[in-house]
């Protein structure tokens, strides 16, 4: 075996961030259950990750002992509730580089995230003293791409009907890769907004951004990321990114179901017209109108998802407690470790890129013509989890030419001993439908 | 659980050679035809059924699509079972086929009536993949109903 030497002043092979995967893993209960028999093997967390007793026990003390609606009370518990819930925004705010702590909007999800400012575009594009960035309507344009999943396909699409707006996108490459060709003639004066996966949650592809960042500053357009698959697993500074807006979701980061974030640049949340109308979001009221409280309660109508979010930042300290570079080397390693092991199953076809350069722990295949739902249920029936089916991301099988994907996700405390239990299964599938 | 309730010998054989499969015109030019496209949205599964009757005897039902083993043996199996039947008989056994695929698994299936369907009596265990099976047969239902006539009335309850 040669080595090879890394040159001096190089971040050397040692300074990788490492931790303890086996402490990791005893931190997540249910790691422990089995399935049909067989020890859990859950290669399914772009689908929803798994929560450490670190975030179910925040969960439940809050329930327990600070239950108490936020924002609306003098009380002990009211003011205990509402410091939690901000608390929980600043630890989100600190996680992304958030330049303040009310540019973290509290939502349900991504997909609300991603409908809160195709709803703002919506409601500006009715009114004339809104501001012109939001306002959209015939021979006006919105870009997306191929690979999005559909809660960053179909809000855009809707919008463009209701405003008359056209919809535009990138197509994707045979290897999986964003196709960056056509950019200038994609991206262009006409264009208002490009909405963009950051990561793919069916090629795993991580997109390159900067290009299409640079072209968006250019014509004056506003970038939004769809991080709904790389906040869990890299990280994360929006300003070095320099988008304007960017949405995730926090069950995928091992937080609660419940509660996602939008994030947008200070200043354009400002100018971006309210979308959902009710209490707490309100500066005043009275019967013929009423004007609107600052982002973020602006966006926040109605009693939020307070233990939801609370539970978050628990996520979030947990995360940043193992190191958001020494999860992104561990998937790394594993995404190697996979994309070698399923080559040698026979038949296997990887969709997305082959190499683990640019691209998550997100693996999508087909094994021969065996339809995704017959490998996924003889993988269940070995304890094996992964999901099959288009992954809410139907024009990504299109481009490929298949109704439907079997796919594997990876995560902190995925282990290659998970990897050769899939590999296994997979050699019993082709055996019961060979 | 044991996967070979589910993937019986029977299933995997339509699956591997499906009876009836493309779809075919009618012979007699005075038949009326009816064609229903199902879709399974969770998973992109595909079929087109369609029926050829004179009013009273389904006499031809051709089929085609994409999809799991489940679904595309369900469709070979209700070929088998309803080609040539009569309306009436038909519905008898769509109804009974409904109901086994709706009895999570409690429902005791009727060689007499289901044939090889009674080999999908496992996959009602399964609630993933019960609308699978169904595919074809509320597909089915559909090009009965667009050729004039009706089937079994039952809905799904899963
Ligand atoms: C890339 C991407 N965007 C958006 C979403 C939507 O997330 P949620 O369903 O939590 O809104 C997902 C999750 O499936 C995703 O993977």
């Amino acid at each position: 075996m040669t080595t090879i030497a890394i040159p001096e002043g190089m971040p050397q092979y040692d300074d990788v961030p490492r931790f303890d995967v086996a402490a990791v893993r005893a931190d997540f209960p249910i790691l422990d259950r089995e399935v049909n028999g067989h020890r859990l093997v859950y290669l399914d967390s772009a689908n929803t990750a798994h929560k450490p007793r670190q975030v179910l026990d925040v969960l439940a003390e809050h329930y327990a002992m600070h239950n108490a609606n936020v924002s609306r009370s003098v009380h002990t518990l009211g003011t205990e509730a509402t410091e939690a819930y901000e608390g929980a925004r600043a630890k989100v705010a600190a996680f992304i580089n958030a330049p303040s702590v009310d540019e973290v909007v509290f939502t349900k999800n991504s997909t609300e995230a991603i409908n809160i400012v195709a709803y703002a575009f919506s409601n500006a594009s009715l009114r004339p003293d809104a501001d012109p960035r939001f306002r959209l309507g015939p021979g006006d344009e919105v870009v997306i791409s191929e690979m999005e999943h559909h809660s960053n396909i179909v809000p855009w699409q809707l919008l463009c009907e209701r405003t008359g707006a056209t919809l535009r996108w990138f197509p994707v490459t045979e290897q999986g890769r964003l196709d960056e060709s056509g950019l200038d003639g994609l991206v262009t004066e006409r264009t208002k907004i490009v909405s963009l996966v950051h990561t793919s949650n069916i090629l795993g592809t991580v997109n390159a951004t900067s290009r299409i960042t640079q072209r968006v500053r250019e014509v004056g357009a506003l970038l939004l990321l769809d991080c709904s698959q790389s906040v869990p697993h890299m990280p994360m500074d929006v300003v070095d990114y320099d988008a304007d807006f960017i949405v995730f979701t926090g069950h995928k980061m091992c937080g609660p179901t419940g509660v996602g974030v939008l994030w947008g640049r200070g200043e354009l949340l400002a100018a971006m017209p309210p979308v959902f109308g009710g209490g707490s979001m309100i500066e005043t009221v009275s019967m013929a109108r009423s004007t609107f409280a600052a982002p973020p309660a602006r966006f926040e109508a109605g009693t939020p998802p307070i233990a939801e979010a609370v539970a978050l930042g628990a996520a979030v300290d947990y995360l940043s407690g193992v190191g958001m570079r020494a999860i992104q080397w561990h998937e790394k390693e594993l995404t190697a470790y996979a994309l070698d092991a399923l080559a040698t199953v026979p038949g296997l076809r990887i969709f997305g890129p082959n190499v683990p350069v640019g691209r998550g722990g997100t693996i999508s295949f087909a094994l021969g013509d065996i339809h995704p739902h017959d490998v996924g249920q003889v993988l269940d029936s070995l304890g094996v989890q992964v999901r099959v089916g288009h992954h809410c991301a139907k024009p990504v099988c299109s481009r490929f030419g298949v109704p439907a994907m079997t796919r594997a996700s990876f995560y902190l405390y995925t282990t290659t001993e998970e990897i050769d239990a899939l590999v296994a299964g997979l050699e019993q599938v082709r055996k019961v439908f060979d | 659980m044991q996967l070979d309730q589910l993937y019986q010998e029977i299933i995997l054989d339509h699956y591997k050679h499906p009876h009836g499969r493309g779809l075919r015109d009618a012979v007699d030019p005075d038949a009326r035809v009816g064609e229903a496209h199902h879709v399974n949205p969770t998973c992109g599964d595909e079929i087109t059924v369609r029926v050829t009757t004179d009013g009273k005897v389904f006499t031809d039902i051709s089929y085609d699509g994409m999809g799991c083993s489940i679904s595309q043996a369900s469709a070979s199996v209700l070929h088998e079972l309803l080609r040539g039947r009569a309306a009436d008989d038909a519905s008898v056994v769509h109804e009974a086929f409904v109901e086994l695929m709706s009895g999570r698994g409690q429902v005791t299936p009727d060689e007499e009536v289901l044939g090889d369907g009674v080999a999908f009596a496992g996959v009602a265990r399964y609630p993933a993949r019960v609308k699978c099976a169904l595919l074809s047969w509320m597909a089915f239902k559909d090009a009965a109903a667009r050729a004039g006539v009706g089937v079994s009335p039952t809905e799904v309850k899963a």
